[in-house]
């Protein structure tokens, strides 16, 4: 029998699990670069000026799109495949210590989610029309503007919690997981591990979720 | 002390034969003694459906003290029923309570087809152990085995992954029907070993590979598969297993 890594199952996870951790370090510093909005508009709106007019952004946005697609390409292929290795389930569900946690299990529904707001959010905020603005005699896009015009409404205040929620949930079944994918896990570093990868994912989205609200209750 | 007795309420699938559809049947079992293991609970069942004139539920066992990996069946959802680091064969009737309604469900996997009953085919575990669980030895008499220094820790590691009785109840808890758990005790009992290393470079890479072509999934981490085990063989074995197919 031939061994071919892409094809095998593990192959896969490891492609899967590089781009979800390079996705993972992109979440976090995007988070840290937005709480800038608890600073003042020039400061969120002279961030974003920044980032965006380095050249080296587009070269940084292949580089999300590659991770993302190669993430969810195989994510798909191999929830498909899991699912067939079980054609017909249970009646009753584990439980007790037997059960696997929520977050587990629930990785590609998660990640679903998650894709449509990725594609919901590009529209709203990125290819969305802004107004200009002059920071230090530099005219730019009104970024802070849309951002507290947009959190007006509670539709999109909640809908945008929900998803971050959903994010916190897959990082921190999601870090621990791909660290073990890639072969670093072991019996004494395990509850560590696992407790480091809960935190991430709810800084991330305890994070993302202040900012909205922030807005919401304070503009 | 008095023993103490229950009844349950028992809802047992029924197959006959890997073709059949299969659904559950009710059954009421009076004055179960708490002492029992569960698998005497189903012999009770079994001489009562034979009185009854009916046909027994067909079910694997073989040694009943925990050694053989023959005993199966999932209970309530859980293989090897509610307690850990225990199988089907070691849970006693205490663990239930009076008035219980219980579950009793196969190992489902599609590359464990139900062959009757309760009783699943789990020999693509044997045809992934014959795709690269062995070791090569040559005839003669064995050399001390003094003479080949193995440290420590590596033989404790080994030991453990060898516990491995390949019962597939990480297969049966798995959400993708992964055989991860079982592959990769597999591989780690060899890796850590010298007599397994004339083989390590391809090892774990055909063992998987034969593992994905018998059906079953992929790991997701999920850790249900080692709090299944009736061995408690650890998730660093897994993650032992995906280093090891760059060897
Ligand atoms: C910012 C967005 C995302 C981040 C940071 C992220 C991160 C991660 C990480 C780190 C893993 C663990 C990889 C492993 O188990 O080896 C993971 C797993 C997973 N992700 Fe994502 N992900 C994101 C978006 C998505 C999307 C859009 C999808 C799919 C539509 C998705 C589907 C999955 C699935 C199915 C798994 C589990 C695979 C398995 O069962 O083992 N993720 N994700
Ligand atoms: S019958 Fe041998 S382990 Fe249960």
């Amino acid at each position: 029998m031939k061994f071919s890594y892409l094809k095998s199952t593990i192959g896969k996870k490891q492609v899967m699990a590089v781009a979800g951790l390079l996705l993972a370090g992109f979440v976090l510093t995007h988070m840290l670069g937005n709480m800038l909005l608890f600073v003042g508009a020039d400061m969120y709106n002279l961030y974003s000026y920044k980032l965006i007019s380095n050249p080296l952004i587009y070269l940084a946005e292949a580089g999300l799109v590659a991770f993302f697609l190669s993430h969810i390409v195989m994510g798909i292929v191999l929830s498909i495949r899991n699912k067939s290795s079980r054609q017909k389930s249970y009646a009753v569900a584990a439980s007790g210590e037997k059960k696997a946690s929520w977050s587990s299990r629930f990785m590609i529904h998660q990640g679903m989610v998650i894709a449509v707001f990725v594609v919901l959010h590009l529209l709203t905020f990125k290819f969305a029309d802004k107004q200009q603005t002059t920071v230090d005699g530099v005219v730019m896009d009104d970024l802070h503007q849309l951002v507290v015009d947009v959190f007006q409404s509670p539709v999109y205040v909640i809908g945008y919690v929900i998803a971050v929620g959903l994010l916190a949930f897959h990082l921190s079944h999601g870090v621990h997981s791909a660290l073990s994918t890639l072969g670093f896990y072991s019996e004494e570093k395990k509850s560590k591990i696992e407790c480091l990868s809960a935190i991430y994912g709810w800084v991330v989205g305890l994070g993302f979720m202040s900012q909205p609200i922030y807005v919401y209750l304070f503009y | 002390m008095a023993e103490k007795t229950i009844s349950l309420k028992l809802k047992v699938w029924r197959q006959k034969d890997a073709k059949s559809e299969g659904g559950f049947e009710d059954y009421s079992l009076d004055s179960v003694s708490t002492d029992m293991s569960f698998l005497e609970m189903m012999d009770v069942l079994n001489d009562k459906l034979i009185l009854e004139g009916k046909e027994p539920v067909n079910f694997d066992h073989d040694c009943r003290e925990g050694i053989c990996g023959m005993c199966s069946m999932v209970i309530n959802g859980n293989p090897h029923g509610p307690q850990t680091a225990t199988t089907t064969c070691q849970l006693h009737m205490r663990k239930f309570k009076d008035g219980d309604t219980i579950y009793i469900e196969p190992f489902r996997a599609t590359a464990f087809p139900v062959v009757k009953d309760l009783v699943v085919d789990r020999s693509s575990f044997d045809r992934i152990q014959q795709a690269g669980g062995y070791i090569s030895v040559n005839t003669g008499a064995a050399q001390d085995a003094n003479a080949i220094p193995v440290p420590k820790p590596d033989a404790d590691e080994a030991f453990e992954a060898a516990t491995c009785i390949g019962c597939g109840a990480c297969v049966a808890s798995c959400k993708n029907a992964s055989a991860m758990l079982f592959v990769s005790a597999k591989v780690s009992q060899y890796a850590l070993l010298p007599q397994g290393q004339p083989e390590r470079k391809d090892r774990a890479k055909k063992m998987l590979a034969k593992m994905e072509e018998e059906g079953f999934g992929a790991c997701s981490n999920t850790g249900s598969c080692s709090a299944a085990c009736p061995k408690e063989i650890s998730l660093s074995t897994i993650a032992r297993m995906n280093r090891e197919i760059f060897k």
